[in-house]
């Protein structure tokens, strides 16, 4: 019986020759990625279950990157970055990028991408839901707690029930006003926030395979919001040159078998979608912008794993260029490569960082800022009775501070355009 | 591993996500140090919005006070309880408070594998929906024996979802100590 590309990853990884749906099975992992917030709480379970001669299986395949609370005076999170960094030391980690230093990089699913660590057809673990946005290259990755990581830092093995794939095709060419963020919540409308729970989200079709690497993180990144195990697209071209300009591992590329089973397959004309927004309080409270056009907006927020990559800017310097926001405006680069790109990277000459300004954008430094709330002292953070229009991924109550606050979640182009007006707008009306 | 476990339900509605059980700005405590470690208990659930914290009457705290621990042991879910990010905060948050096991229609995978490999909490399932059949406060046995709930304000008993697979690693206690029963790890 045929496989999908998940199952084809898990195999291998369990050196099985084939796996189905529901086998539970012991994986071989190839990077366990961990951060501040929960790098600390795993060393110590790792410690106190391994010993004081506690041996990490593969130091080289151990990555950390601090990138949540960072830019805060709150003591106890400065400490857990100061555990990080004395671990690091300790056993001499080469994959650790610290604070305060040239190596700091921000967000680590962003990170892991473009520091290579992202190699199609290997598995990949991290002590963060949103670490399935490493299956846009090709690869098995997924979130998991401090004890299964813990458990991985010791052994380089985890148990995994092999998921059930539903896939999404998305045909037709993406017109100009819509994003792989207007793509991904159609599908979280559609199957909502347990509708992938213990399954994998393959995306397919060609406009799947038309969107840059940038974009495609976007829709894997969010398969977690529908309770995912993984997202995961097979690897192309674009994917294996990315790959190559960062990273000389091997790789394999698998795709799904023409017999292979999916649960269920969903298919889109992307012509026929419209911009859409996730209403509060949840990221499947699926509505086109249309119907809530108008909604008055305290705050416009472009930044995290979803939505603070290069892609994003570029969508939104379109719309921002030689223009002024009517609210507060945050613009949260993911990591120290994005926030370099923005002053390179132009549109007639003038570049982002500077169309940001001009327009009267917050441009703060890299990491997650304010997607997930944080400390008190948190850029951007929502206050209460707060309205927002923002890139990031998860809407539920509190989620970004306060849990008075209401949280839209829409695309770069839509929070750009809402921007520009102080109300939730259709990004059509500029382009 | 007990066979029997009686406390007082606290009840919560459908899609409850780590947000909610533990909120970010929280998640900065130690979890190794036992004094510091009970902030963790102490703001269990303080993300739930007050409406909606011990239903059916709303409005009720699971933790009252300066408290670090909750009158409250069994927690009552409804579908995709533990939604969200993959913080392990969130089942040690609902230890450190004192609950023992969670009863809903499904969990979400990363809190379900964190509540089982952690032995924090058993999470039980159930294929009805329980949390308009019981009340905050309601007197609850369950028997992991028979993978039962009874609750004695009502009388009523419902059928539990066997833990099946996960059994043996919440019988070891947790994943580290599965793994030593079974030679793979010292």
């Amino acid at each position: 019986m045929g496989m999908t590309i998940t199952e084809k990853i898990l195999a291998k990884s369990a050196k099985k020759s084939e796996v189905e749906p529901g086998d539970n099975i012991w994986l071989n992992v190839d990077v366990l990625m961990t951060h501040d917030v929960c790098g600390p709480p795993t060393i110590g379970i790792w410690k106190r279950e391994f010993g004081s001669n506690a041996k990490i299986w593969s130091k080289d395949k151990l990555v950390i990157f601090p990138d949540h609370y960072i830019f805060t005076k709150n003591p106890q999170a400065n400490r857990n970055v100061q555990i990080l960094r004395q671990f690091a030391s300790d056993y001499q980690l080469e994959n650790y990028y610290d604070v305060g230093t040239d190596r700091y990089k921000g967000v680590c699913h962003i990170a892991l991408a473009e520091e290579g660590y992202n190699i199609p057809g290997t598995v990949l673990f991290g002590s963060d839901s949103h670490t399935c946005t490493s299956g846009a290259f090709g690869m098995f990755s997924t979130g998991v707690g401090n004890t299964d990581a813990a458990f991985i830092m010791g052994t380089g093995k985890i148990w995994e029930k092999v998921p059930e794939t539903l896939k999404f095709i998305f045909d037709g060419e993406m017109p100009d006003y819509l994003t792989a963020k207007d793509l991904i919540l159609q599908v979280l409308g559609d199957i909502t926030t347990d509708g992938g729970t213990y399954r994998a989200l393959e995306f397919d079709g060609s406009a799947v395979f038309s969107l840059s690497v940038d974009e495609r993180m976007t829709l894997t990144n969010m398969a977690i919001e529908a309770g995912a195990m993984n997202g995961i697209i097979a690897a192309d071209k674009v994917i294996e040159n990315y790959v190559k300009e960062r990273s000389n591992k091997s790789y394999d590329l698998f795709t799904s078998d023409e017999d292979a089973v999916f649960k269920q397959v969903y298919t889109y004309d992307v012509s026929k979608l419209e911009p859409s927004v996730a209403k509060p309080h949840s990221p499947d409270n699926l509505d086109t912008v249309r119907n809530v056009q108008g909604t008055k907006l305290t705050k416009c927020y472009i930044g995290s794993c979803t939505g603070g990559k290069l892609s994003d800017f570029v969508s939104a310097g379109k719309l921002l260029f030689g223009n002024k926001v009517k609210v507060p405006t945050f613009i949260v680069p993911a990591s120290t490569n994005v926030a370099k790109q923005l002053e390179i990277e132009t549109i007639s000459g003038v570049s982002l960082k500077q169309i940001f300004e001009n327009a009267g954008c917050v441009i703060a430094q890299s990491s997650c800022a304010a997607c997930l709330g944080g400390p008190m002292d948190t850029v951007g953070r929502a206050q209460d009775g707060e309205v927002i229009i923002s890139t990031t991924n998860r809407n539920f109550p509190g989620r970004m501070g306060s849990k008075k606050s209401q949280v839209y979640l829409a695309s770069p182009l839509t929070v750009a355009s809402s921007a520009l007006t102080g109300v939730i707008t259709d990004p059509r009306d500029f382009l | 591993m007990e066979k029997i476990i009686k406390g007082r339900a606290f009840v919560l509605g459908d899609n409850i996500d780590t947000d909610q059980i533990i909120p970010a700005e929280h998640l900065v405590y130690s979890l190794s140090d036992p004094e510091e470690s009970k902030k963790y208990g102490h703001f269990a659930l303080s993300g739930v919005p007050l409406q909606s914290a011990g239903l059916p009457q709303g409005a009720i705290p699971f933790i009252k006070g300066d408290a670090s621990n909750s009158e409250y042991n069994i927690i009552i879910g409804g579908a995709n309880f533990g939604c969200g990010s993959s913080r392990e905060h969130a089942p040690f948050a609902l230890n450190i408070a004192g609950a023992e096991a969670i009863i809903a229609e499904s969990y979400a995978r990363i809190f379900y594998r964190n509540c089982v490999d952690g032995g924090f909490l058993i999470p039980y399932e159930t294929s009805q929906k329980l949390n308009d059949k019981i009340k905050t406060g309601d007197e609850l046995e369950i028997d992991l024996n028979e993978n039962t709930l009874k609750n004695f304000a009502t009388g009523e008993s419902y059928k539990l979802r066997p833990l099946g697979d996960v059994l043996p690693i919440i019988e070891a206690g947790n994943i580290f100590e599965y793994a030593r029963q079974n030679g793979m790890m010292i």
